[in-house]
């Protein structure tokens, strides 16, 4: 994958399809004291160490900042694109609604549809990686940060049947603050769907792969997350039950540096690997090669 | 009664605990301890014992009915050995063929350093998909609060049943209303939205049963033990696979 390719996920979305034709907000004179507004063709500040970086050099980095290591989250599409080939998506037309007529959600909804282009906050369907076919998904943070409810629910599930009726290892990539809460106990059941979806493929004798990415935490980290055959975690990623707010909160005490993150995670036990970002595709296509492709001895 | 007094209602003081359903239900009931891992989680509590002449593996979230109770119990918030525990007798029951029944009744699995550092997520996230393809009858029944992945990770199971004044939501009204509405004090408003209560959830489907209180008088507990000896009566006569395939479907519906 080029880094042009990558960018153009990466940093932004046209608003029409006509790219050029957007309206250039950088003209504008800010006032005293308001930040200076920076292009987002050319650089953006690092929202870890605040540095300045040319937006070229970002992309070319895959979003880790090259003055602090700090990682940008990822949209599902350019996470994608970083690491298969021929990606075909599938269930695209699956969108979650208000099924509990919940106050102030199909706005919340509408509005994120249109800010993200995205009808919900995953992304599924099949690609290859180091040239093995597999079926994919990829969590949106721009979505209520991942939250699932039942169309994210759906589409994993719907992911992993396909999988196992085609027969082909899953490679997720989990992204998640829990469940959303505006769809209540439906959401609460996604957790049940997608865990017994996950238990079919694997009793189907077909290869897991979980990349935990940053944060991975509450109903999701609770399910499908931590069901994998192999689990890997995103340097740096926070990974954990509770939000570490929450836990601070109900203990009352500061939690100590690193906690949660995915270093402590792989050192109580919990994840097998490791994985920064650049070499992510790397490991992913080394994995499916051990499971996926023919002994030639 | 609106959702939030039915909120209020399912947390009572002097409300039963799993082990007042356990001593009126279940005969000769002895207790397992242990994860066979870390340790005995006491918010989990686990055992055999007989409904209606069949031998069962029941398993209950206890929150404790005294003070010391509470403390020994954690007010129902188990840690990860509560969730392993409940999958090793699980487990256990599934190799002698003997029905599951768990009584559910926590606001939540419990949150904390230690909980964290075992593994917490992996804990439910395993209780759940072990309990989803379990190859033995299986039924829950929430008899108080039934909070989140907490709950969930004893409710995978054939049916959920619910007594009348009990909860069962993905969070509580206090958490919903301090997140989406930064303002703790509109947990009533939140309790409505929700759609917590037995009623709601008998219209979404999350449970099959809703089973009436009758101030938790004998005959409550009588005609409670008579339904899940006929629910297991039934359901031991359905080959495991059909049992595994109907919960596939009881949970693919969402």
């Amino acid at each position: 994958m080029k880094f042009e390719d990558i960018k153009k996920f990466f940093f932004k979305k046209p608003k029409n399809a006509l790219e050029g034709s957007e309206e250039n907000t950088s003209e504008r004179i800010p006032e005293a004291g308001e930040p200076a507004v920076i292009p987002d063709k050319l650089a953006e500040k690092c929202e870890n160490c605040g540095q300045i970086i040319l937006s070229d050099e970002m992309a070319e980095n895959f979003g880790v900042c090259p003055k602090c290591g700090h990682y940008k989250k990822m949209p599902p599409r350019a996470r994608i694109a970083m690491c298969a080939e021929n990606f075909a998506e599938l269930f695209a037309e699956e969108e979650g609604g208000n099924v509990l007529q919940f106050p102030g959600y199909d706005e919340k909804l509408a509005a994120l549809r249109e800010k993200t282009g995205e009808k919900e906050g995953v992304i599924c369907g099949t690609g290859e990686i180091g040239g093995v076919s597999c079926a994919l998904f990829a969590m949106d943070y721009r979505f209520v940060m991942g939250s699932m409810g039942h169309a994210v629910g759906e589409k994993i599930t719907k992911t992993f049947e396909y999988a196992t009726e085609k027969k082909l290892p899953v490679v997720g990539f989990v992204l998640s603050g829990g469940a959303r809460m505006q769809e209540g106990i439906v959401s609460l059941m996604q957790m049940a769907k997608t865990s017994a979806a996950v238990a079919k493929h694997g009793e189907a004798g077909l290869l897991y792969i979980a990349v935990l990415t940053d944060p991975t935490t509450g109903g999701v980290s609770a399910s499908f997350a931590f069901e994998a055959d192999v689990i890997m975690a995103e340097k740096g990623a926070l990974i954990g039950f509770a939000g570490p707010r929450v836990i601070e909160q109900t203990i009352r005490q500061k939690l100590p540096e690193g906690f949660q993150r995915a270093e402590f995670v792989q050192k109580k036990g919990f994840a097998d690997i490791i994985v920064e970002r650049k070499e992510m595709k790397e490991k992913l296509a080394a994995l499916l090669k051990m499971h996926c492709a023919e002994v030639s001895a | 009664m609106n959702a939030y007094e039915i909120v209020l209602k399912s947390r009572e003081k002097g409300r039963p605990t799993a082990l007042k359903y356990i001593g009126k239900i279940v005969d000769g009931f002895i207790e397992l301890h242990g994860d066979r891992r870390f340790a005995d989680d006491r918010a989990v509590i686990g055992g055999i014992g007989y409904i209606g002449g069949r031998p069962v593996t029941v398993i209950g979230i206890e929150k404790g009915s005294d003070t010391n109770g509470k403390i020994e119990h954690n007010f129902g918030c188990a840690h990860p050995e509560g969730y392993r525990k409940a999958v090793r007798l699980m487990k256990q029951a599934e190799k002698f063929h003997r029905p599951v029944l768990c009584f559910v009744d926590t606001s939540g699995a419990y949150c904390g350093i230690g909980a964290e550092e075992r593994g917490q997520s992996e804990a439910i996230a395993s209780s759940i998909i072990e309990m989803i393809r379990l190859k033995t009858p299986t039924l829950s029944i929430i008899i108080g609060e039934g909070g989140s992945g907490g709950a969930l990770g004893l409710s995978a199971a054939d049916e959920v049943w619910i007594t009348e004044t009990s909860t069962y939501s993905v969070i509580s009204p206090e958490g919903c209303a301090s997140i989406l509405w930064k303002d703790s004090a509109k947990v009533a408003e939140a309790s409505e939205c929700l759609k917590l209560t037995a009623e709601d959830l008998l219209r979404l489907g999350a449970v099959e049963k809703v089973v009436k209180e009758n101030g938790f008088n004998d005959e409550f507990y009588e005609r409670l033990g008579r339904d899940i000896a006929a629910f297991f009566a039934e359901k031991s006569e359905v080959p495991a696979e059909s049992l595994v395939e109907a919960r596939y479907a009881r949970f693919r519906k969402f």
